[in-house]
């Protein structure tokens, strides 16, 4: 508890940081209060086609799409969406590459090779090509897209995990732990992966802008849930048969997409600088 | 008798997150020409720090108040940086550190590194029309070039020394990687390296302390021998009293930033006069496996205690230890104590 | 001390071997480093056996393969009268609660990220099926045991000092009331005073928790204090085995002559003065064919290369060389 407190109030100094958050907390609050915040939420299914195409105004305040529906409301729904794929994607690389990471890490032989090449082999492929490839293979829609996001993200924590988890084996805590008899499944769940949980923490909140950028780029191709969802990335897809004239309808979904995503990294940079080089300070002892 | 080397009142601290921790407490010392003075206390007793500010290399976060180290008449802390650069540091005074495994830069064949040295530093460079100043800029210093003459008389010299500190194969020696030799013949080569400038005093910081005791043996017995024959003085930190033994003609103890006797090596042992003094004598293990410890903790340098340092863990310290630094008191030849109450008696301390 | 024949060893070890393997940049093995190379030695109940030796000697590798942090190439190791060196993974665990090894920073043993009172409740959780009541009453009385205070227990170890950092992972050994503890090199780096400290604490635990130390260390000055008995390794082997005080008034190896001159002795003339061991150990990877410390030694002839001296019982000193 005092720990998590700590690094809240580190975090608090580091300005970008804190511009990451407030960015994060505006999407988190976007999408859960999107009923009560959207001025046309029912936009989200009705069509309102003699309204299409208006500029910003004072009753759509990002002007109307195609369709005449807000593009305001839209976007806030469409920030369930983006938290929903980011979070799925997220958690699931997190949930199958962190077990492989500390596998890979702690065993040492073939089979640590083995996962460590296949791991390997997928972050050899752009991520974003080979989520294409899933994605068209699978069809357009938004599980699909979540699996085409986790079956390619999840290299990376087991990347990380595996890295850190070697340089743990080296601590003499580690070795006279296992000296004292614990066994390899309490070491690694109570000793290593608290040790590690930062670069995770760091790499998840980095994940997630990544993921979204890509699940925008998905839905910009057409690989992601069909219309009428609001995704973020098909609405600029939709747009842009309209410019220049209907600046807005491209505008308005790509500086979402941008703020979100340079939130997630603000975010992420700044977990970096708090979590990894202070805390390990802490753990250096005092002459006695 | 005029001392080579004198240091008075020194004066050091050093800001830390913490607070000012004050390392040195108006130290003083004397070295003669000639002599090997050892440099003993424990852990954070500022023998390093002396080391380093009598080098002038005190990392940024110290800083000198008070005090002067004299140099044959010239006291240090008020001369020229550039003076100092030149002609008192790798010249006048030389050093040993006190890691072999990392006081060599592993690129370059150690006789690269040493002909380095000999170029800037050689004894041979004083005398000639060469300049003895590095020169206000860096680019006339790198392009500064090494006269032949003067190489081959310097390369002889390496040869020579490298030879006397026991290395097989000089010539061949010199083109090898350091990462080629052991421990001890990387301390041979520093040995060397402080040897070659003909300095009036080698600094040596702890040298044999990560080495092997066997290997230590060979190094001390061959570093006593060759400061002897040419009259080098040394001062000699370490906080190995059996090393201190070993190699020293005199020694002075340290504890917390005060230096609390100092007296030539049979006296040291066998008639300690500090109460530290005889402390520290008795928790060294002894074959009659009593063990003898110091109650209580060396104090924090940011709030010490007054007077004299050692007085909260002394048996003997009254209320004048509290309040006075006590001055520095003769109690035998050459034999200062810096104590209020020391001790008479002397004791039989024997191996 | 006076041993009966009918009272057993704790711990036997009969020709240990661990080898390292010696790769080159592509992974292939060049050699074999021979760290610990035919190792036997026994000891009793009660009483503190001394391994010294210097760098590159094996002593740190042989106690850490008699802990099982290596696994042995060649040879056994019985404690309490039982195998142990090839016991499956499971079973060599449950070991640790008898047999214990302390580092050289026992405080580095510490995981950083867990308050005290969880490190020191760890190895009982492990091992026993103690309730939470019984294990804290065990670890007051280990805390009250090493000197430490109850309000210590909800820090976490870079909240203590040096010092104590060294207590707790002490007390977290002890916890187990181990019947052997292997120290290694446990003064290592330690101030003499801080030394004489540690040195007292382990004496008294010795007696309060009736252990058995094997003590490793390169200082002879420490050993001797410490130690009954006492074995000199060099190079992999023991050269020279016998009672701390017969070694040190007539070592009869040439090796433990040379490392007994090399230590200064206070009050005393200058040591090194005459001191005539020349040379630097060999490579481990690299060991000499017959007698190891030939290469350096002053009495080597030529059955010193052909045949390797056993560790021959001489007197009650058992002793590695042609002409003991």
């Amino acid at each position: 508890m005092s720990a998590a407190w700590l690094v809240l109030s580190r975090l608090g100094r580091d300005r970008s940081a804190l511009l990451g958050l407030v960015l994060i907390a505006g999407l988190v609050s976007a999408a859960v209060f999107a009923p009560l915040l959207a001025t046309h939420p029912d936009d989200v299914f009705e069509l309102h086609p003699a309204q299409r195409l208006r500029p910003p105004s004072g009753d759509a305040w990002f002007g109307t799409d195609r369709m005449g529906s807000d593009i305001y409301s839209r976007l806030l729904y469409g920030a369930r969406i983006t938290i929903l794929i980011g979070v799925i994607a997220v958690g699931a690389s997190l949930i199958v590459g962190v077990p492989v990471g500390l596998v890979a890490g702690h065993y040492h032989g073939w089979f640590s090779d083995l996962l460590m090449r296949v791991s390997d082999v997928f972050l050899a492929v752009p991520q974003v090509v080979l989520a294409i490839a899933i994605a068209q293979t699978l069809g357009p829609s938004l599980p699909n897209v979540i699996l085409a996001l986790s079956v390619t993200y999840w290299p990376w924590f087991a990347r990380v995990v595996y890295a850190e988890t070697r340089t743990l084996q080296k601590e003499v805590f580690i070795e006279s732990t296992a000296a004292l008899g614990a066994s390899p499944l309490r070491l690694t769940a109570l000793h290593v992966l608290p040790n590690i949980a930062s670069p995770i923490i760091v790499r998840a909140s980095i994940g997630m802008g990544f993921t979204i950028l890509t699940a925008a780029a998905l839905g910009f191709l057409g690989l992601g849930p069909p219309p009428p969802t609001p995704e973020w990335g098909r609405t600029i897809a939709e747009s842009r048969e309209f410019l220049p004239g209907a600046w807005w309808y491209a505008a308005a979904p790509g500086f979402a997409i941008f703020l979100t995503v340079m939130g997630f990294n603000l975010l992420g940079d700044g977990l970096r600088d708090v979590l990894d080089p202070r805390l390990r300070r802490g753990r250096s002892a005092r002459d006695g | 008798m005029a001392e080579l080397l004198s240091v008075r009142r020194l004066e050091v601290s050093f800001v830390t997150e913490q607070g000012v921790a004050r390392v040195l407490d108006r130290i003083s010392l004397d070295i003669a020409p000639g002599e090997v003075v050892g440099l003993v206390g424990e852990s954070g007793c500022g023998k390093t720090t002396l080391a380093r500010a009598i080098l002038g290399i005190l990392p940024a976060a110290g800083q000198i108040h008070g005090g002067e180290i004299v140099l044959k008449g010239r006291d240090l802390l008020r001369e020229d940086p550039g003076v100092i650069n030149d002609h008192v540091r790798g010249r006048a005074i030389t050093f040993i550190p006190q890691d072999p495994f990392s006081s060599f830069n592993p690129l370059f064949s150690v006789g690269t590194q040493i002909m380095d040295l000999m170029k800037w530093k050689s004894p041979r460079r004083a005398r000639g029309n060469e300049s003895t100043r590095t020169g206000s800029t860096l680019w006339p210093a790198l392009l500064r070039g090494y006269p032949r003459a003067r190489h081959r008389a310097d390369l002889a010299a390496v040869l020579d020394v490298v030879r006397g500190v026991q290395i097989p194969e000089p010539a061949q020696a010199l083109g090898r990687l350091p990462h080629e030799f052991s421990g001890g013949q990387r301390q041979r080569l520093m040995i060397a390296m402080a040897l070659l400038p003909s300095p009036d005093l080698i600094i040596a910081d702890e040298p044999t302390t990560a080495l092997d005791v066997t290997i230590q043996a060979q190094i001390l017995r061959l570093l006593r021998q060759l400061v002897k024959d040419r009259g080098v003085s040394v001062l000699f930190t370490t906080h190995d009293l059996g090393v201190a033994h070993e190699i020293c003609d005199r020694i002075v103890v340290m504890y917390a930033g005060q230096e609390m006797e100092a007296a030539p090596t049979d006296a040291f042992f066998r008639r300690p006069a500090h109460p530290y003094t005889r402390r520290l004598l008795d928790s060294l293990p002894s074959p009659d496996a009593e063990i003898r410890d110091i109650p209580g903790e060396v104090p924090s340098l940011i709030d010490p205690p007054s007077g004299c340092r050692f007085h909260p863990r002394c048996d003997d310290a009254t209320a004048e230890c509290h309040t006075s630094l006590p001055p520095a008191r003769a109690v035998g030849d050459e034999h200062d104590v810096r104590c209020h109450h020391p001790l008479d008696a002397p004791v039989e301390t024997g191996a | 001390m006076s041993r009966t024949a009918a009272r057993a060893p704790l711990l036997e070890v009969v020709d240990l071997v661990r080898h390292f393997p010696v790769r080159n940049a592509f992974g292939r093995r060049t050699g074999w480093l021979r760290a610990v190379d035919g190792v036997t030695l026994s000891v009793w109940p009660g009483e503190t056996l001394g391994l010294v030796g210097e760098s590159g000697c094996g002593k740190t590798t042989f106690g850490k393969t008699v802990m099982g942090i290596h696994a042995p190439t060649a040879g056994e190791i019985r404690f309490l009268g039982r195998e142990i060196g090839r016991l499956p993974k499971g079973e060599r665990r449950r070991i640790a609660k008898d047999l214990q090894y302390v580092y050289q920073d026992p405080g580095a043993s510490l995981d950083p990220r867990w308050k005290i009172v969880h490190s020191l409740h760890e190895p009982l959780i492990i091992h026993t099926r103690l309730g939470r009541a019984e294990r804290e009453a065990e670890v007051q009385a280990i805390l009250r045991a090493v000197g430490l205070r109850d309000t210590h227990l909800h820090l976490y170890p870079h909240e203590l000092s040096g010092g104590q950092q060294r207590r707790v992972g002490l007390a977290r050994i002890l916890t187990l009331r181990p019947r052997l503890v292997i120290l290694d090199e446990p003064t290592s780096g330690l101030d003499v005073s801080v030394q004489a400290s540690v040195l007292k604490l382990f004496r008294q635990l010795q007696s309060e928790f009736a252990l058995t130390y094997l003590f490793i260390s390169h200082d002879l000055a420490v050993v001797r204090t410490m130690c009954q008995r006492l074995a000199v390794m060099y190079l992999g082997k023991i050269v020279e085995l016998g009672e701390t005080r017969a070694v040190f008034a007539g070592p009869r190896h040439p090796y433990t002559q040379s490392l007994l001159a090399a230590v200064p002795r206070i009050g005393g003339p200058r040591v090194t003065q005459e001191f005539a061991l020349e040379g630097e150990p060999p490579n481990p990877r690299d060991v000499p064919s017959g007698c190891r410390f030939r290469t350096r030694c002053p009495l080597a002839k030529d059955v010193c290369a052909a045949e390797e001296p056993p560790l021959r019982d001489v007197g009650g000193r058992h002793v590695a060389c042609h002409f003991a």
